[in-house]
């Protein structure tokens, strides 16, 4: 058991005990600076009472709710499994070359990302404006919502890629083989005979990708929130409440509210889960 | 060729090629702005010159940022590494009721807690212990928030390596940390791999943590100063950033190249259905 003592004290000091600590500075007012920085107060519920009835919370939680659906149930998704499903007959080195640039777009840190992206939707010069001949749209200001969507698909399809190819090798080909000789269409193919062999893999695989979604924090890279809060998603509200503007205990609470979220949504996928089994 | 399936065939060759250039386009950045005499956000085809390199490298805090870099990375990597290991040992060799469950939590909460959820508290301990820019401190908290991660991945390498190979290990004498040095960890080479080059490239392209807990710019990393070098004296920097974005990638990219090529990208099992 000595072996797992290392391990186990680095996970409870900076894992188990700051998720432990911050509901109790979410049921106080502690404040950055001021005279709560020094003597912070027990409030209760009122910071979880003032979220509920905070436009902005609303709005954040609205707006991660569009990130998650957008970019990874759906976007990263079926993009990851269009790449599989379409790679899985093709010639190794396109499959090879295709795969290299997806996992390219996972690996890179996220800070040089967000630079491609700039150059991609600037509104000056940018690509996507050369691309298209729409001179002038700033994409980041005008769709932001739009923009981050696309841009988490870009980001993260790699492992829906990689989780569905690998998937996809557990279908047994001679259920594939029969279906294409009774003239089974691609479409009757995945939702007939591949589907129900990879629903445990679609299950995992959108699980774990929405829960990266909705804790990510690249966005800020992108848009920092804005314009006018219009591309706040939770993470990057609570990092404006907190450093930006010093609401220690509002900015926890909200983090609590964000944990118990996707702790909801982790418990519906293991329901899920079983009771496929 | 029958017509219907020509149509089919070019039909996948136009779905593949508007994916690899969906892919493609955004990345194409990374290889013409750092040479182009006139740097810019968008595509063009370079003005070819070496200039920005040369003024990269003279910036004050370029270079010693991808060090800083480096000494998180390394730290964190180590620690994960080492810690993983012991763990999964442990935990892959003992039973305990609600073994599986307990790290199916604890690394659920490591996706979440390490993300955003707990980042006050996480700050607020920082600040209080006196670690607000330390850079051994900052590696701590990354290798907190991997090694839940670290020790799934792991375990599934080590319950691979079969018992009766420690036993025999163990009848000549082995101590237990004997039989993990010679004989499980060989056998897990490639898990073990799989874990350096995963905590590093996770810990090399964090941004969240540095960004909170160093806040002196001679002690930042990589990914920070990129991020300062877009509002440094008003506006953004675009001389130094593409040159520095490809800099700053490089390890990266060559981390993958070499595990491509050595192991392949896939997924061994290790997610389960």
């Amino acid at each position: 058991m000595g072996f797992v003592a290392p391990a186990l004290l680095l996970i409870a000091v900076f894992l188990i005990f700051p998720a432990l600590w911050t509901i109790y500075i979410g049921l106080t007012n502690y404040e950055l600076t001021g005279p709560n920085a020094v003597a912070p107060q027990l409030v209760g519920i009122d910071n979880f009472v003032n979220a509920l009835n905070d436009a902005l919370f609303q709005n954040s939680l609205w707006l991660t709710a569009l990130f998650v659906l957008g970019s990874a149930v759906i976007g990263q998704n079926i993009l990851g499994f269009v790449l599989a499903w379409t790679l899985r007959k093709a010639k190794p080195g396109l499959r090879r070359t295709v795969e290299s640039l997806v996992l390219l777009a996972w690996i890179l840190p996220s800070t040089v990302v967000a630079y491609l992206w700039f150059a991609v939707l600037d509104r000056d010069g940018g690509t996507l404006n050369s691309l298209l001949g729409s001179e002038g749209t700033a994409w980041l200001v005008e769709y932001p919502m739009l923009s981050l969507i696309v841009f988490n698909t870009w980001r993260g399809t790699a492992f829906s890629m990689l989780l569905y190819s690998s998937a996809l090798a557990a279908v047994p080909p001679s259920q594939l083989e029969t279906a294409r000789v009774v003239g089974a269409s691609g479409w009757q193919t995945v939702r007939d005979i591949v589907f129900p062999h990879i629903r445990g893999h679609v299950l995992t695989n959108t699980l774990l990708i929405s829960l990266w979604t909705a804790n990510d924090f690249s966005p800020f890279l992108l848009t920092a929130g804005g314009p006018n809060h219009a591309s706040e998603t939770l993470p990057v509200f609570i990092y404006r409440q907190a450093l930006e503007g010093g609401q220690l205990g509002y900015a926890s609470a909200i983090s609590l509210l964000l944990l118990l979220a996707n702790l909801v949504v982790a418990a519906v996928y293991l329901w899920l889960l079983r009771r496929k089994s | 060729m029958s017509p219907l399936m020509m149509v089919r065939r070019i039909g996948f060759y136009v779905v593949i090629a508007v994916l690899m250039a969906f892919f493609a386009v955004p990345m194409l950045w990374l290889a013409s702005a750092p040479f182009d005499s006139k740097p810019g956000l968008g595509l063009r085809w370079p003005d070819w010159t070496l200039d920005n390199v040369k003024t990269t490298f003279e910036h004050p805090y370029a270079l010693a940022s991808l060090w800083n870099s480096l000494v998180i990375c390394v730290v964190a990597t180590a620690i994960t590494a080492t810690f993983a290991a012991l763990a999964a040992y442990a935990l892959s060799r003992v039973r305990i009721p609600g073994r599986d469950l307990m790290l199916y939590v604890l690394l659920l909460l490591s996706s979440v807690v390490t993300g955003t959820a707990a980042m006050v508290p996480i700050f607020v301990m920082m600040f209080q212990l006196g670690l607000i820019n330390s850079q051994f401190g900052t590696a701590l908290v990354i290798a907190g928030g991997m090694l839940p991660a670290a020790i799934f991945i792991l375990k599934d390498f080590v319950d691979s390596v079969p018992r009766s190979y420690e036993e025999s290990a163990r009848v000549f004498g082995a101590s237990p940390f004997q039989v993990l040095t010679h004989v499980v960890l060989p056998v897990a080479r490639p898990g073990i791999a799989t874990i350096l080059v995963w905590a590093f490239v996770n810990a090399w392209g964090n941004f969240l943590l540095p960004f909170l807990l160093i806040r002196e710019v001679g002690k930042q990393p990589g990914a920070v100063l990129l991020r300062t070098l877009q509002d440094e004296g008003g506006s953004a920097n675009l001389t130094v950033i593409p040159v520095f974005s490809l800099l700053y990638s490089i390890p990266v990219v060559v981390l993958y190249v070499l595990v491509n090529k050595r192991y392949g990208f896939r997924f061994h099992g290790g997610i389960k259905s």
